[in-house]
């Protein structure tokens, strides 16, 4: 039976994983703004500032609500990530800057357009390195502000090869998630076609980055059996549709694969939020606190989520 | 540098940042509103030109206090995790609240912004003034967590732990009412007179466009009654703080010693007698506590705040002033935009309200010194143990001096292009 608070964490990796599939596809189309190459590179950098420009602030909010909900309902938590984690955190933010504030001078003729590309190159890696160091069980085994030295609490949890390949396997999943979107932004045949190679290619890297991920991961990872059928189904189904053309559906195809991904990982831990000590239960805050935030989150929901579908039905509505 | 102090010059630096764009994003939707509206009901082109040529300049303050806001959130527990750790489960309610405010801000605003061809007429100004209610809203639920700080409720306190936790009591909390009014008056008065100086500026330099004139209007319409009202919520906030945070007022008004109709001293020697009983409590024999009713280390920096406090009251007063010209001159039905002379009051009101907005903060953040959360948990016990905190501060403080300077110099030239 899930207590409120396992509904509360599920509702964060809920926010996390919409973060990945709207924000994360942002950051991926920073990254086709950087390999734009051909004879169409001017045509491909317009679609992706045009693709993100409506839409990327609010897709950024959701990882706002994710570390705003993590802080209430999971101080203790959120306190020890903070600590253990400073450095990539505190890089990956300077990332965040540069990334929204370049994309905005670029649109108002500012320049930019570099920053903004590698910004988005950057950042990802950072997310999936801290994400990796939580998974690992790095963070939690490390403990909050143990007296160790400098290098064993502040920057082995997170500096490792395995941290390193999650890193990479996000980028991968932000570049894919990006490309299978602006397969259907793009408005003429041979604009689409560079987006589909892409997509494949970057649907390669993801599948790549996943076995080496799973190869460094330092214990035998504890990943469910059917959620990985999923995964892999959805993967090959996102193979297939990017390969007959059928853009729709590659792109369902692709959102369930990442949204499995997110899934599985959040499966693995359960019912640990920190692994391998800090469970659910454990790093809860009040039940008063949890109960006003499900209050909240649901409120909240009436308001968001008929304003998001505007949102996308103004802009995205094909 | 100590830690602390650069976990704190960190943080102090993060919020001044982040604190022009807010502001400018609570306030400037409504100024947009106002524009398109009067370009819906009397079709002058110079109104439509005034919204999206506002819209623009909007997109990248808000685009920059998006992200500063997003560093903020993370540094809270980057900077203090012991503090949110304690107060998470606390003020994490106005927080969340404030984080669903801001989608909304968000969302509308891209609709605002890329919908001029896309959503019909109505629907883009409701945008609009969606816009403008969720971002006084996120504003208002910031402003409160902070107040918690202030004035914390809503726990008992057991042994360093919070128990009986009671989060609305927590969001009720005193300080609540008079911080955010001042705020959000703070925001409005800021931004209004900031837009209604540039274009007061512009129309000083011979560049009398009908443009420029209906900007100076649409600003003062914003920024002259937020300005005139702004001294009536600063009297109830000196008089929460008072009662609530003696310390902080007396450090305020530099007041060292516990005295029955205490003055205010308005400069080396020069005092107003019982002026600041009568200001704080009402009343001019009141017992207003010095410094002295609290040991040395628990004062905050008296040189500073009172600095701060003089520096927001003084360019506060001039604002109003400014405003109350404007209300006395409109009531007269005289046209506005051709007197020299209050041009130039306005023009040079254009940055009071910025300047004022950061001084406010210094005062109430370092009045409140040395607790994270008054007579709760000291700073200096809320910081992370992790060393060598300069580092971040330094690179944070280059990132945004130097996205200051881009900012700058877009904005001037936005405005440089502007019709003559």
């Amino acid at each position: 039976m899930l207590s409120l608070a396992d509904v509360l964490a599920a509702i964060i990796l809920v926010a996390l994983t919409a973060y990945v599939l709207f924000g994360g596809a942002d950051f991926g189309g920073g990254v086709w703004d950087l390999l734009a190459s051909g004879p169409r590179r001017t045509q491909q950098r317009d679609l992706v500032a045009h693709a993100i420009g409506p839409v990327w602030e609010a897709n950024h909010v959701w990882l706002i609500l994710a570390i705003v909900l993590l802080f209430t309902c999971f101080p203790k938590a959120f306190a020890t990530i903070a600590i253990s984690l400073h450095i990539p955190l505190t890089l990956m933010l300077i990332g965040i800057v540069l990334r929204g504030s370049a994309f905005v001078f670029q649109s108002y003729g500012g320049g930019g357009g570099r920053v903004f590309a590698t910004a988005s190159l950057v950042t990802p890696v950072l997310l999936g390195m801290c994400v990796g160091a939580v998974a690992s069980g790095a963070v939690g085994a490390r403990g909050a502000g143990s007296v160790e030295p400098f290098y064993q609490a502040y920057i082995a949890p997170w500096l490792t090869a395995f941290g390193f390949a999650v890193g990479l396997f996000a980028l991968a999943c932000f570049a894919f998630l990006a490309a299978v979107y602006l397969t259907l932004e793009a408005r003429d045949a041979e604009l689409q076609e560079d987006f589909r190679q892409r997509a494949i290619a970057a649907g390669a890297a993801v599948f790549a980055m996943a076995v080496i991920g799973l190869a460094l991961f330092p214990q035998a990872p504890p990943v469910n059996d059917r959620v990985v059928a999923l995964t892999a189904a959805a993967a090959i189904g996102a193979f297939w549709s990017l390969w007959r053309r059928r853009y729709h559906l590659a792109r369902v195809a692709a959102a369930g694969e990442v949204t499995l991904i997110l899934l599985g990982w959040g499966l693995a831990q359960y019912p640990y939020l920190l692994p391998p000590d800090l469970t659910i239960a454990g790093a809860a805050a009040p039940r008063i606190t949890l109960e006003l935030a499900l209050i909240a989150v649901l409120g909240g929901a009436v308001v968001l989520f008929p304003s998001l579908y505007y949102l996308f039905k103004v802009f995205k509505a094909r | 540098m100590s830690d602390v102090l650069a976990a704190r010059s960190q943080m102090a630096v993060s919020l001044a940042f982040h604190i022009v764009f807010a502001v400018i994003g609570i306030a400037m939707p409504v100024l947009m509103v106002l524009a398109e509206r009067r370009w819906q009901r009397t079709r002058d082109p110079v109104y439509l030109d005034l919204a999206k040529r506002w819209a623009r300049g909007t997109a990248v303050l808000f685009a920059v206090g998006a992200v500063s806001g997003t560093v903020l959130s993370f540094e809270l527990g980057l900077l203090w995790p012991r503090f949110m750790e304690l107060a998470g489960p606390l003020i994490g309610m106005p927080f969340s609240l404030e984080g669903f405010a801001f989608f909304t801000e968000a969302i509308f605003l891209g609709v605002y912004l890329y919908g001029w061809e896309k959503v019909p007429p109505r629907a883009h100004l409701l945008a609009g003034v969606l816009i403008a209610i969720s971002g006084a809203a996120s504003g208002i639920f910031v402003v409160i967590a902070n107040a918690w700080m202030n004035t914390p409720v809503g726990f008992t306190l057991v042994a360093g732990a919070f128990t009986n936790v009671d989060p609305i009591a927590a969001m009720a909390t005193p300080a609540a009412l008079p911080q955010t009014l001042h705020m959000i008056l703070a925001a409005y008065a800021a931004t209004g007179l900031g837009v209604a100086g540039i274009h007061a500026f512009l129309l000083l330099k011979g560049r009398t466009s009908a443009f420029n004139r209906a900007a100076l209007t649409i600003g003062l319409i914003v920024g002259a009654p937020a300005a005139v009202l702004q001294p009536v919520s600063g009297d109830i906030a000196a008089r929460s703080v008072a009662r609530r945070q003696p310390v902080k007022l007396a450090a305020a008004e530099a007041l060292y010693e516990t005295r029955a109709g205490a003055p205010i001293k308005v400069g080396p020697g020069i005092e107003i007698p019982y002026a600041l009983s009568l200001l704080a409590f009402h009343d001019p024999h009141a017992v207003v506590l010095g410094l002295d009713s609290v040991p040395r280390d628990e004062w905050p920096n008296v040189p500073l705040v009172h600095l701060s406090f003089d520096v927001m009251v003084a360019l506060g007063t001039y604002m109003a002033l400014v405003g109350l010209w404007a209300a006395w001159l409109a009531l007269r039905k005289r046209d506005l935009t051709t007197r020299r002379r209050f041009l130039r009051a306005v023009a040079i009101a254009a940055p009071c309200g910025f300047i004022a907005i950061e001084a406010g903060w210094m005062v109430t953040e370092l009045g409140r010194q040395p607790w994270v959360i008054f007579g709760v948990l000291k700073t200096a016990d809320a910081v992370t143990p992790m060393p060598g905190l300069i580092v971040p501060f330094t690179a944070i403080t280059l990132l945004y001096c130097g996205l200051a300077v881009i900012v700058g110099s877009l904005l001037y030239r936005q405005i440089v292009r502007s019709p003559a």
